[in-house]
């Protein structure tokens, strides 16, 4: 009995110091400042805690669907042509709704089986085809053509975000998809208090694009409305923009361009800072090889004709074609010269497949977060100290038994959460003087039972191995029910809400180790000493 | 209490281990009615409190900025800050429909300054940057804001994270009733679960009774306090389950006031004990922790009563009612052999 009992002794110790290598690991010294150091460095405490930013992004993934009809829409045009087909005009019928729809109208009724086949050979794989009567023809994006790019396009995203995030040098990111809903994306800036200058570098489409001009520039929508004739064809949009080149000021005016772009994103390969040689603030591009011969294509057939560089909705700037341009060139007019700097470092660390919308944030600046630490450790204290005491004065000897439980059920509990890595949240912090509250439910429940036994008559050993039977089918069955709370609040809740939920899993298996398994070892010990005759201090 | 009685005790001390409950004997499904009276009262004013604030503001009750939508921003202040000041800035810069109030103890001197939901979230960060400009140009108070904290939350996200919470509590209830039925029998669980029912709807009428948010944090608490009254009328059924295999002549009636009353002095202490750990929460926590600590001081001391007074008589009721329309009544413990 007694080697089996120094057996279970060295077991318990053992799994204490693995629990409490996990909490410090192996510190550099014993100072309170050392200490700390290695407290801080395995457990990770969150951001309510730590202070930082929490932002919750939604990815536009109707603008990738969108480029990528774009994109078809002129490949139809060129395929139609090298067959010699004519049409009135391809373009989508509801961009903003149905940006995966694309309508070809005013085929020839002759050609209709070759338009058919045509379009079947280049697109069937993406698009379904229908159509046919009344000379007009429209191409849907299958739907799983559809998911899977939104899907590809909220990757990419978030691979574009981590390196950006990494750029400004931030410690321990979090950049991951967020569960709620479809294509939102988490990022958890720890030591960021201000928001809105990361935000800017975070969101930035920096989404280079040329477009056709078709007319412009007007003083106002109206005025534009005007000289189209009331209203604008469907492959056509306005924009506001400040083109200095053309208006020679810099008051807004509104153009009239071709809503597909000639080349546009990710075409574009770099762009650096630059001036002319007037000295102006210019950007100097390079467009990749498919790109290049696109542009070639546009320029050396528009000739003495303008296009129009936009950036995020806005024109910025009008030029002039003056010869055919292959795949470098240089833009001059009114970027500033941080937008230029913007816009190169953007184009390098590749740009966003389509633009973020904010849907929520949360920063809390890490003075408050200190404070709240504070308070929820001094509550933690508190209680502990208060339950500890009680202990010691109803139960007498088997208290020490039971603080010494509570004790060793909170070590385990922090080696848990330093060994996952999991994140002490200020939720978390509650969940731990919830299990504190728990775990002491357990010594109860086996020290009552103990007592009732006692006063039947048992002895000491009969009792306490009495007690320990009885009260286990009910401190099983609790935890469990309460252990399957916390999943689902796991499974369900999203930061400081999962942080709760697993530091009360985390304290509710370590209290049925501490409970049963190290109380029983303490008692047997105590048992061991015990003169014949001698009854327990319980 | 005479000398036999107290053989297994320590003498050394001299005196008697401190008991509570030794030797009671309350019959307590005779008080059914009174409790049923108190859980009435309690119910039915959190019911008519939710009821005029869900006619006053949409929602039965003051819903966290998690839930709502909106912006929240917090700010720490060098010096005590001046509320009529501040409501004027807003007013100069032009923010309408903003709330100022202080916020937590008093040396700290923080200030809340809530903006209401925008109904697109391209609004979300100009509500932000507005408030703290605000605060910039026209607090005329020479003081600097030393710590912010600023919470946007659209309207989508609000939204989603309402229906992901009352999922959530639902199926963990769900889940609960079918580990019961496992365990014990049917009316078990549901006696349980309507238990449990009970305690969340008067915790909530609380927070309807007294004006105070629901925060995400505060729905953690109800799924703990969720779990801690399961916990509390596991323990009452276990007791019942192991003296109806003890003894088959007693009436389901006596056997479950015997076991309450063998269980009441653990029952006492550890609600007791947690009770205390929670209110220390609730007196030292700070702010943050306010509403969930609130929602746990109630739901404790709910969630005990709940086990004696709602779970243990609707037992004894549904086997009377099925012994009385000539069903057969099973004992419970027969069907289950002990684990």
């Amino acid at each position: 009995m007694n080697k089996n009992l120094n057996k279970k002794i060295a077991v318990i110790i053992a799994f204490l110091a693995v629990c409490i290598y996990g909490i410090i690991g192996v510190p550099s010294g014993f100072s309170g400042k050392a200490l700390t150091q290695s407290l801080t460095k395995n457990i990770h405490l969150g951001l309510d805690l730590r202070g930082g930013a929490h932002l919750i992004l939604q990815v536009v993934v109707s603008e990738a669907v969108s480029a990528e009809t774009d994109d078809a829409v002129a490949r139809i045009q060129q395929d139609l042509k090298a067959a010699n087909l004519t049409y009135a005009q391809v373009y989508k019928p509801d961009p903003v709704k149905q940006p995966e729809v694309v309508k070809i109208e005013g085929t020839s009724p002759a050609s209709s089986g070759t338009v058919r086949s045509t379009l079947d050979d280049k697109f069937s794989t993406d698009y379904d085809l229908s159509g046919g009567s009344d000379n007009s023809w429209t191409l849907t994006m299958k739907p799983n053509i559809e998911t899977a790019l939104e899907q590809k396009t909220v990757d990419q995203a978030i691979e574009t975000i981590t390196d950006r995030v990494n750029a400004l040098g931030v410690s321990e990111p979090v950049v991951s998809p967020y569960g709620l809903g479809k294509n939102e994306i988490l990022v958890e800036l720890p030591g960021i208090s201000d928001l809105e200058q990361v935000k800017s570098i975070i969101q930035s489409t920096a989404r280079l694009e040329i477009h056709p001009v078709v007319g412009g520039p007007y003083n106002d929508e109206q005025a534009a409305l005007a000289a189209n004739s009331g209203a604008l064809p469907p492959d056509e949009v306005m924009l506001h923009g400040s083109g200095t080149l053309a208006t020679g000021s810099d008051a807004d005016a509104v153009y009239v361009l071709k809503r597909v772009p000639v080349v546009a994103g990710s075409e574009f390969r770099s762009a650096d800072p630059g001036t002319d040689q007037n000295g102006r603030q210019a950007v100097h591009f390079t467009l990749t090889n498919d790109a290049g011969d696109k542009f070639y294509d546009y320029t050396s057939k528009n000739v003495g004709q303008s296009m129009a560089v936009v950036m995020e909705g806005r024109v910025k700037e009008v030029a002039n074609i003056q010869s055919a341009i292959r795949d470098t060139g240089e833009i001059v007019g009114s970027f500033t010269p941080t937008e230029v700097q913007v816009l190169s470092k953007m184009l390098r660390t590749g740009a966003l497949p389509a633009s973020l919308n904010p849907i929520e944030d949360r920063t809390v600046g890490a003075s408050l977060g200190a404070d709240s630490i504070r308070q929820g450790v001094t509550a933690a204290v508190v209680g502990v100290l208060v339950v500890m005491a009680f202990m010691l004065v109803y139960y007498r000897g088997s208290g020490i038994n039971a603080d010494l439980a509570l004790f060793l059920n909170l070590v385990i509990l922090l080696g848990f959460m330093g060994y996952t890595g999991s994140v002490l949240t200020l939720p978390g912090i509650a969940g731990v003087i919830l299990t504190i509250g728990m775990g002491v439910d357990s010594n109860v429940l086996i020290f009552e039972r103990i007592r009732e036994e006692v006063r039947a008559g048992k002895a000491p050993a009969a009792a306490i191995d009495q007690g320990f039977a009885h009260a286990w089918t009910t401190i099983f069955d609790t935890h469990v029910t309460t252990i399957v709370s916390a999943a689902i609040l796991f499974l369900f809740g999203s930061g400081p809400v999962k942080g709760f939920a697993v530091t009360l899993t985390f304290g509710l298996a370590a209290n049925l180790f501490t409970a049963v398994y190290v109380s029983r070892v303490i008692f047997d010990w105590h048992l061991g000493r015990l003169k014949p005759g001698e009854p327990i201090s319980i | 209490m005479n000398a036999e009685a107290r053989q297994g005790f320590s003498p050394r001390k001299g005196r008697e281990p401190v008991e509570l409950f030794r030797s009671v004997n309350v019959d307590w499904l005779k008080l059914k009615w009174y409790f049923l009276g108190f859980s009435l009262i309690f119910s039915v004013a959190g019911v008519i409190s939710m009821a005029m604030h869900y006619h006053q503001i949409g929602s039965p009750v003051p819903l966290g900025v998690d839930f709502r939508g909106g912006t929240e921003v917090q700010v720490q202040f060098q010096q005590a800050p001046d509320i009529g000041a501040i409501r004027q800035a807003m007013d100069a810069a032009g923010i309408k429909d903003a709330t100022v109030q202080r916020y937590d103890e008093a040396r700290l001197n923080e200030v809340l300054i809530s903006l209401p939901e925008q109904k697109d979230e391209s609004s979300l960060e100009s509500g932000q940057k507005q408030v703290l400009d605000a605060l910039q140009s026209h607090y005329a108070n020479p003081t600097v804001p030393t710590g912010t904290k600023v919470s946007v939350v659209g309207p989508t996200v609000g939204n989603q994270l309402k229906r992901q919470a009352l999922l959530a509590t639902l199926y963990s209830l769900l889940g609960m009733l079918v580990y019961l039925w496992f365990r014990f029998q049917l009316i078990y669980g549901v006696a349980a679960v309507v238990a449990v029912f009970h305690d969340t709807l008067i915790t909530v009428g609380a927070f309807a009774l007294r004006d105070k948010e629901i925060s995400l944090t505060v729905i953690a608490a109800i799924l703990t306090l969720i779990g801690y009254s399961m916990n509390d009328t596991i323990v009452v059924f276990d007791r019942i389950r192991e003296n109806l295999r003890l003894s088959r002549r007693e009436s389901l009636a006596d056997v479950v006031n015997r076991s309450i009353n063998q269980t009441l002095s653990r029952t006492v202490l550890t609600s007791g004990l947690t009770f205390l750990t929670v209110l220390s929460l609730f007196i030292f926590g700070g702010q943050v922790l306010n509403g969930f600590s609130f929602a746990l001081v109630i739901g404790i001391l709910i969630g005990t009563y709940s086990s004696i007074a709602v779970a243990a008589p609707m037992l004894v009721a549904w086997q009377q009612s099925r012994a009385q329309s000539g069903k057969t009544v099973a004992l419970p413990a027969a069907k289950r052999s002990r684990v």
